[in-house]
């Protein structure tokens, strides 16, 4: 390649191009291929049936151009195809266990790799003293160390592949691949190193320069985990801080990583460590701060371009053999490489662990030393390495690179091949797959304070007194300087558990239609109070239908004690009426093309556009209604138009305080008091929380004015005039006081309806003697808050009234399903719209479970 | 290595406890020192005071409940053989452990006695099971004070619910075997004794 000219260079530099397109999309189609046949790839490894491919394609490619015209070039390589494979690897190592193990990782790395390319080096040159080798391979001593070196590069790839295929146990598998990532780093220095010998020409080579060797070999891999490090940490402070910049989260994710990558490769420190420990250290705090959408996106971008460069590098490796020009064989050397690689990795494994085991806790028997042994591939890496030799200086280039390549085959092939059943053979300890769960994650919690305290009154400062200090301080300084403070504040492990488990939960719940098949498994939230009935199937059942609604934890928990009150047979009506998925599938869709500035407007709008269909609706149902209810409807429309106008003029966030009535301030508190925590969620649980309230305000409502004086209400709701009834809901409360009593006013605001207060007095009380004390409930804090505000107004009114706040509560609710715009009339509109399809069947619903509703409404009421 | 240790620890005690206990004879001399340091009263026992006065141990969320563990029920001091047996707990289990055994007593740092000490953290009222209240209990005390009461609740009634299998909203010592017969626990609740 050398020796092309300048349009040579061009012509294969846009061959190069087109091929690694051409290239992509057979690779893309190739991997579609293998995994839809399931049962290749249960027997033969994914990076066996990429080699093949390359083989086969390098082989038309050959076929057409004669020639192999692109090879692996030394910038590509470094530079674009082994960054993101190591970011990958690094930074979705499960970081718990990789510290846990460092030790023995650190020591398989680094003492192990040296053993290995010393050994291998030494002996091979020993081969070729000894006259074994083809006398036409011209190599010295630095010749074979600078090939042992490169050829003992364990490769995380071939290694990940098989090993997260064999699912051996966890420990035996963090060892292996921890090694593999970390001695890649290794090599690279090694061989840079020995590289570096080898241009200067063992003549030149002076004793001090060995001790250089020696120490740039510490220098560049501390070095470079130390500009890991650093970047880790830089990292994750700007993640802080980017919390109204979402979308380009994910890019400073990548961004930083390679910077970091290129920083180390820069000053010639250890790019490779760079980028692992840069992906090891700052996941903890990068995924606290981004947002869901961004975790996802990091995930599989990088999981997309890791697999990218690992099969481009694949190909060039099946291209590479396929090219006979490139490459001299040599039996003596193939053979002797492949003796000696697997020979002295397995006496190295065998006197290292002699020495750990001296130190480790679990000691890694024979087995695990077998498959440690065994499990050394050989992969891109190695092959990457000895295709940038440099022909000039390294005369015996060829002999390496074809055996290399032949190292690499039978190591992928051969060894990827066998070592599953080799596990099976031996009974490896297996690793069973299983979701975390709650319990594992609490009380392993409470096993590492345990240790933590033993090693305390032994007074030996163990790994466990150490991790302990780690831990103190990480919550002291590093997460707090690092982590935004909302996530901060809600950073916990069980915790986070315990919301994977939940979004889990609601996902498949989700995906199962609404039916609640997982239903033991689920367990939301507190109930309001554990004593009382609310555990009964009931509930049980709604608060797993409700699950699958609210993915957001908090929604969860806001929504919670609300949704206790709901009956089961309302929520499957509601969940049945179209009208959520839509709505959401609305917000959610504005969400992804508008910032979240516009969101709001947007928001809006759609709010706008949902009340003029509301009212039309409302108006066609409103001939159902019998008279006295429609006149009632006629003044809630006139007072609905002022409400519309009145909201329309104020600016956003003042409008609350303005609407008539109250229900506007709870709205305003929830919103701000849980802004901040989940802002990603927010249309989200608008979304659910109307729905939520709608159902429950629809009971009430029926409730609230059937009730007046006792139980025997609970038949009232089928009373009531039939499909009009439910579809009354809507301004429930007001319109059956309409034609009682005074308004509340649209025009004062301040004028509480007298006679609902009494009617609701009434019937609270009278409820109160049926049903336990309100319990606490998750939701209630910003109801709570609400409270005073809620007071405020109608206080003016009637201060006297001692249960007020209860009867306000009620409509705070409802204002609440208004979303934040919190006029009285979309809710009235918004249940109307829910009204025709719940109609029918709530009817038949209500009879049964009039009486549980009204206990929890009762509590509800009180909060 | 411990010579004055174990000139105040007499060798039948030794022996009793090395077979108790599966503790080797220079870890035992080498725990009596530690003991012996721990005891300022110098009586041969351990106080909670004594304890206490660990300062690692007292910023440990779970410090106050693994002090009583080493005590038994009802007592306020510790000698060295419970100090011991309390330990043996956390011996990580020998290969040559695993076989042998099948008839005589259980050794002490048996998969189910480690549960068993782990389990005893949380029951509070020995009452054979984790209620609520206790589970609560010993989440506030590992949690940080960031999340909330309620979402403490939460998480309770979730790890109750996960666990529960006979519908009691308690979870018995059986549950928490169950619940966690997938966690290594020979190995997360071991600590490595010097020799």
């Amino acid at each position: 390649m050398g020796q092309r000219g300048g349009w040579g260079q061009i012509s294969a530099l846009s061959w190069q191009q087109e091929g690694v397109g051409l290239e992509g999309a057979g690779i893309s189609l190739a991997k579609i291929v293998f995994h839809l046949s399931r049962k290749v790839t249960s027997i033969v490894p994914e990076s066996c049936l990429l080699i093949l491919l390359g083989l086969g394609l390098g082989g038309i490619v050959l076929a057409v151009a004669k020639k192999a015209e692109y090879q692996l070039e030394p910038n590509m390589f470094f530079l674009f195809l082994l960054p993101p494979i190591v970011l990958d690897s690094g930074y979705f190592m499960p970081s718990r266990l990789f510290f846990d193990n460092i030790g023995a990782i650190l020591t398989y790395a680094v003492v192990g790799t040296l053993w290995n390319s010393f050994t291998t080096g030494a002996a091979l040159w020993g081969l070729h003293q000894a006259g074994l080798m083809d006398p036409g391979i011209e190599a010295g001593l630095m010749d074979f160390l600078l090939f042992g070196s490169l050829i003992s590069a364990v490769d995380p790839v071939a290694v990940l592949a098989v090993f997260e295929e064999v699912h051996v146990n966890e420990t035996l598998f963090i060892i292996v691949f921890g090694e593999s990532l970390l001695n890649d780093a290794v090599t690279v220095v090694l061989y840079k190193v020995f590289n570096s010998f080898v241009e200067l020409g063992p003549a030149r080579i002076h004793a001090t320069d060995y001790v250089k060797g020696v120490a740039s070999f510490f220098l560049v891999s501390l070095g470079g985990t130390a500009v890991g490090l650093l970047f880790a940490f830089l990292l994750a402070l700007i993640t802080r801080f980017t919390k109204r910049v979402r979308i380009i989260e994910p890019l400073f994710v990548f961004l930083l990583a390679y910077v970091a990558y290129l920083a180390a490769e820069m000053v010639s420190l250890s790019s490779i460590l760079a980028v692992t420990f840069c992906g090891i250290c700052c996941k903890k705090y990068v995924e606290a701060n981004i947002s869901q959408k961004s975790r996802t996106t990091v995930k599989y971008t990088m999981k997309t371009l890791a697999s990218s460069s690992e099969t481009i590098i694949f190909m060039f490796l099946g291209i590479s053999a396929v090219d006979t020009s490139k490459w001299a064989w040599d039996t003596a050397l193939v053979l002797g490489t492949l003796f000696f690689i697997l020979l002295f990795r397995a006496v190295g494994v065998v006197l290292q662990t002699c020495v750990l085991n001296r130190f480790r806790l679990i000691p890694l028997d024979r087995i695990d030393q077998v498959v440690m042994s065994y499990g050394g591939l050989r992969g891109a890496v190695a092959f990457a390495l000895v295709i940038l030799l440099d022909r000039a200086k390294v005369k015996a280039k060829d002999y390496f690179v074809a055996t290399t390549i032949v190292v690499v085959f039978f190591t992928v092939i051969v060894q990827g091949l066998t070592i599953k059943p080799l596990v099976t053979w031996l009974k490896v300890k297996r690793s069973d797959h299983h979701k975390p769960t709650l319990n594992e994650e609490l009380h392993e919690h409470a096993f590492d304070h345990i240790l933590a305290a033993v090693e305390d009154i032994v007074g030996h400062h163990g790994y466990h007194y150490w991790r302990d200090k780690w831990e103190q301080f990480d919550k002291k300084y590093l997460s707090q300087l690092l982590m935004r403070k909302s996530a901060y504040r809600l950073r916990d492990e069980i915790w986070d558990v315990y919301y994977k488990l939940n979004i889990r939960d609601a996902i498949s719940f989700v995906d199962q239609g609404g039916h609640v098949l997982s239903a033991a498994k689920l367990a939301l939230p507190s109930m309001p109070s554990r004593t009382s009935m609310s555990e009964s199937s009931v509930t049980n059942l709604l608060r797993e239908s409700g699950s699958g609604a609210c993915l957001d934890l908090q929604v969860i928990d806001t929504v919670r004690s609300r949704r206790d009150k709901e009956d089961a047979a309302m929520h499957h009506v509601l969940r049945g009426s179209l009208y959520k998925p839509r709505r959401r599938y609305k917000a959610s869709y504005s969400r992804h093309f508008i910032s979240p500035d516009k969101q709001e407007r947007q928001d809006k709008e759609i709010f706008r556009q949902n009340m003029k269909r509301r009212l039309e609706t409302f108006k066609s149902t409103k001939h159902n209604v019998c008279s006295s209810k429609s006149k009632a409807r006629l003044k809630e429309k006139g007072r609905k138009k002022k409400n519309i106008s009145l909201t329309s003029d104020t600016p956003n966030g003042k409008t609350h305080r303005n609407v008539p009535w109250q229900e506007a301030a709870p709205v305003l508190v929830m919103v701000s008091s849980e802004e901040e925590e989940s802002d990603s969620s927010e249309t989200e649980r608008e979304d659910d929380e109307g729905i939520v309230f709608i159902a429950r305000a629809t009971d009430e409502v029926l409730q609230g004015k059937t009730t007046p004086g006792s139980l025997d209400v609970c038949p009232s709701p089928c009373i009531i005039p039939p499909s009009p009834t439910l579809a009354e809901k809507e301004l429930p409360w007001k319109g059956d006081q309409a034609d009682l009593a005074v308004y509340v006013s649209s025009e004062t605001t301040k004028i509480v309806p007298v006679d609902m207060q009494k009617a609701w007095n009434q019937s609270i009380s009278s409820l109160e003697s049926i049903a336990s004390p309100p319990g606490i409930e998750s939701g209630s804090q910003h109801r709570r808050f609400a409270c005073p505000v809620l007071e405020e107004q109608p206080q003016s009114a009637n201060q006297a009234m001692s249960e007020q706040s209860s009867c306000f509560q009620f409509p705070s609710h409802i204002s609440k399903s208004g979303r934040s715009q919190s006029d009285s009339s979309p809710d009235g509109a918004e249940q109307q719209e829910l009204q025709p399809l719940m109609a029918t069947e709530e009817q038949g619903r209500m009879v049964p479970t009039t009486e549980p509703r009204w206990l929890m409404f009762n509590r509800a009421s009180h909060l | 290595m411990g010579s004055r240790a174990s000139t105040l620890l007499r060798d039948e005690e030794i022996e009793e406890i090395k077979k108790e206990t599966g503790f080797s004879h220079s870890q035992i001399t080498r725990l009596y020192s530690r003991f012996t340091s721990l005891d300022k009263g110098e009586n041969g026992t351990l106080s909670r005071e004594d304890f206490q006065r660990i300062p690692e141990l007292a910023i440990n969320p779970l410090g106050d409940r693994i002090i009583n563990a080493f005590f038994p029920e009802g007592e306020d001091q510790v000698n060295f053989r419970g100090f011991m047996r309390t330990l043996a707990h956390f011996r990580p289990i020998e290969d040559n452990e695993k076989s042998k055994d099948q008839n005589g007593p259980e050794p002490l740092n048996s998969r189910s006695n480690k549960l068993h000490f782990a389990f005893r953290l949380y029951d509070l009222d020995k009452d054979d099971k984790i209620s609520r209240d206790e589970l609560l209990q010993v989440l506030r005390m590992m949690v940080g004070v960031n999340i909330s009461d309620e979402q403490l609740g939460s998480i309770a009634d979730r790890t109750i619910q996960e666990a529960d299998q006979d519908g009691d909203s308690a979870i018995s010592f059986a549950e928490f075997v169950k619940v966690l017969e997938k966690v290594d626990v020979e190995q997360k609740m071991s600590i490595r004794f010097l020799h």
